[in-house]
């Protein structure tokens, strides 16, 4: 047996283990119709009203998910990378929590501070209870997004381009959004799809605060119907492969950036 | 009152005093450099110039506005960088127009300016280029245009040459001069580099441990040295040891060699003292004018084109001297005995 042979029956091995679920999935969700492979189960969840409302609040959910955790974590990893990089391991820490904490945690925490007999009762109205969704949900992406941003930070010279730009005059607001924005874009543009796919396929949040996000549809059909669910979940794999793979396009693009650099 | 007056600047990082009492005046227009080893506080004083870093105590003014508490982006100057910092993701024209935008020109005159900024460093097809398509020293001169774009009250320059290859270091420090005189702009100019700070600088600060130890133009602080450390520090120097005979008169003894100073030293009969002498004031071979004689032995040949530098043994320690290279005059040989000759009034005496 040579090494090259036994590479191919482990490859094998895990190919089976993980793309033999999928690919059963797969061809069920195609057997709505008796006897042959249709894609009926992929029209009926298509044009389900429920579907296209959930998935499109998901969808808004993540944008502003995402403006909203890069408004809060440019600014702040800029600001550890410039003024307090010996706070830097601190800041990573606390970054990091949310994949220790589970998400069940966080929001009966949030349950408890803001329900409507509190001081700041957000989840009294649909647009408080949003909010509070969307806060969630920028601290699970917390993780992603502040490691990219990051390491984004890292290929350029933070420290001398903030200098050259307030020698010209420049303000911190024209320093972060002008020029320190645009040059992590690509780093920014990664942790964006992360969130993005974070996002679409979350459950606990927004069960508990009892938005109708897609998550809970996912879960809710998965009780109560046959063939959609799978067509739903294959669906979901797609989007968060194009998530990954829009991660992969970008990062090549930065490469090639660098390349010519 | 000078146009930039840097008044007892003191600058201290914990317990460590980097910048210990420093006072300097600058006139409208004028070039100066900051000289010195690496951690003498020349960056730090250029730092606190352009705001960014606060002077633990003393005081700045700009065309007698007190500027010491002022933010960088308040105090209307220019700054070049040894690392260029351009901004990678704007073009030249942008990085250029860059101060000009965020003062809220209007788009047709800052475009007007750019154009002649890019004029003004010989890059005026480059605009629409990226930094990353340019060589280090076209990048370094686009980063002194933006720098001179807002048309600011002092230019601050921390070691642009370094980072460049000899050839376009000194091409560009020439040009830099010449803009420099062009717009008449005052300028500070940090290097510890002490040809770039001679060749280009109407004065010259030498810094030593927090402080200035000399300032002078560049004639004086080479031809005299205040301190021991400058006359080290700008240039090539042979030291000397030698044995005092008459105070008065400076009558002393070199390796056993007479000579007068023809000014009084004040150490004692039979004390030695430091005597420093350039390169350039040795001869070798006699010669009208010096009346010092030296009997040496040639140790090294450096053959540098139009300067020979020799290495040679007398009076009890190693001799640096420059001559001419003559076509018709090979150096002399290694090993060989020979005579120096010098004119005892070139003698630095050191303290």
């Amino acid at each position: 047996m040579t090494p090259r042979l036994w590479s191919w029956i482990t490859f094998g091995a895990g190919v089976l283990f993980f793309a033999l679920p999928l690919i059963a999935m797969a061809e069920f969700s195609l057997r709505m119709r008796r006897g042959v492979y249709s894609l009926d189960a992929y029209a009926s969840v298509l044009s389900d009203p429920q579907f296209q409302a959930t998935f499109l609040y998901s969808v808004v959910m993540a944008l502003a998910t995402i403006v909203f955790g890069v408004l809060i974590v440019v600014p702040t990893a800029f600001w550890v990378r410039l003024k307090l990089p010996g706070l830097r391991p601190v800041v990573e820490f606390i970054t990091l929590l949310p994949l220790v904490i589970p998400p069940i945690v966080i929001v009966f925490g949030y349950i408890r501070l803001y329900n409507t007999s509190s001081w700041l009762p957000l989840t009294g109205t649909a647009g408080g209870t949003n909010l509070l969704l969307m806060f969630g949900y920028a601290t699970l992406a917390l993780p992603y997004m502040y490691r990219a941003v990051d390491t984004g930070l890292r290929t350029v010279d933070v420290a001398t381009l903030t200098e050259a730009a307030q020698s010209l005059g420049a303000g911190w607001f024209t320093v972060i959004f002008r020029l320190i924005l645009p040059n992590v874009l690509v780093a920014v543009l990664s942790g964006a799809f992360l969130t993005f796919a974070i996002v679409i396929g979350e459950y606990v949040f927004a069960a508990l605060l009892d938005r109708p996000a897609f998550g809970p549809y996912l879960a809710w059909s998965g009780d109560n119907k046959a063939y959609v669910p799978q067509a739903l979940a294959v669906i979901t794999f797609a989007i968060t492969w194009a998530c990954m793979g829009l991660i992969q396009l970008v990062t090549r693009f930065s490469k090639h950036e660098r390349a010519r650099a | 009152m000078a146009y930039l007056d840097l008044t007892h600047l003191v600058k201290t990082f914990g317990s460590n005093r980097v910048v210990k009492d420093f006072s300097l005046g600058i006139a409208k227009g004028e070039f100066v450099s900051l000289l010195g080893p690496s951690g003498c506080g020349k960056t730090t004083v250029l730092r606190m110039v352009a705001g960014f870093e606060a002077p633990t105590s003393g005081r700045i003014t700009i065309d007698g506005q007190d500027v010491t508490a002022l933010r960088p982006n308040q105090r209307r100057i220019g700054m070049v960088f040894q690392a260029y910092a351009l901004f990678p993701n704007l073009t030249v024209a942008q990085n250029v127009g860059f101060g000009l935008k965020v003062a809220g020109m209007p788009r047709d005159e800052a475009d007007a300016r750019v154009a002649e900024m890019l004029r003004l460093i010989s890059l005026p097809d480059k605009g629409p280029s990226y930094p990353f398509q340019l060589s280090g020293g076209q990048q370094q001169r686009v980063a002194l245009a933006r720098a001179l774009a807002p048309r600011p009250r002092v230019l601050l320059l921390d070691e642009p040459l370094s980072a460049l290859d000899a050839k376009v270091r000194v091409s560009l420090r020439n040009e830099i001069r010449a803009i420099q005189r062009d717009l008449g702009i005052t300028t500070i100019f940090v290097t510890h580099d002490q040809e770039e700070a001679l060749s280009i600088s109407d004065r010259v600060v030498v810094m030593n441990g927090g402080i200035a130890d000399q300032v002078g133009t560049p004639f004086q602080v080479y031809n005299q040295p205040s301190t021991r450390f400058v006359a080290n520090f700008v240039g090539t120097l042979n030291t000397f040891e030698a044995e005092v005979d008459t105070p008065a008169t400076g009558a002393l003894r070199l390796g056993g060699v007479p000579l007068s100073l023809g000014r009084p030293v004040s150490a004692a009969k039979g004390a030695t003292i430091g005597l420093a002498l350039r390169p350039e004031a040795v001869h070798m071979g006699r010669a009208p004018g010096r009346d010092v004689v030296l009997p040496a032995i040639v140790r090294e040949v450096h053959f540098m084109g139009s300067v020979i530098r020799i290495k040679a043994e007398a009076a009890g320690t190693t001799v640096s001297l420059d001559t001419f290279n003559r076509p018709d005059t090979p150096p002399p040989a290694v090993g060989q005995s020979a005579e120096i000759s010098l004119s005892a009034q070139d003698f630095i005496l050191l303290d």
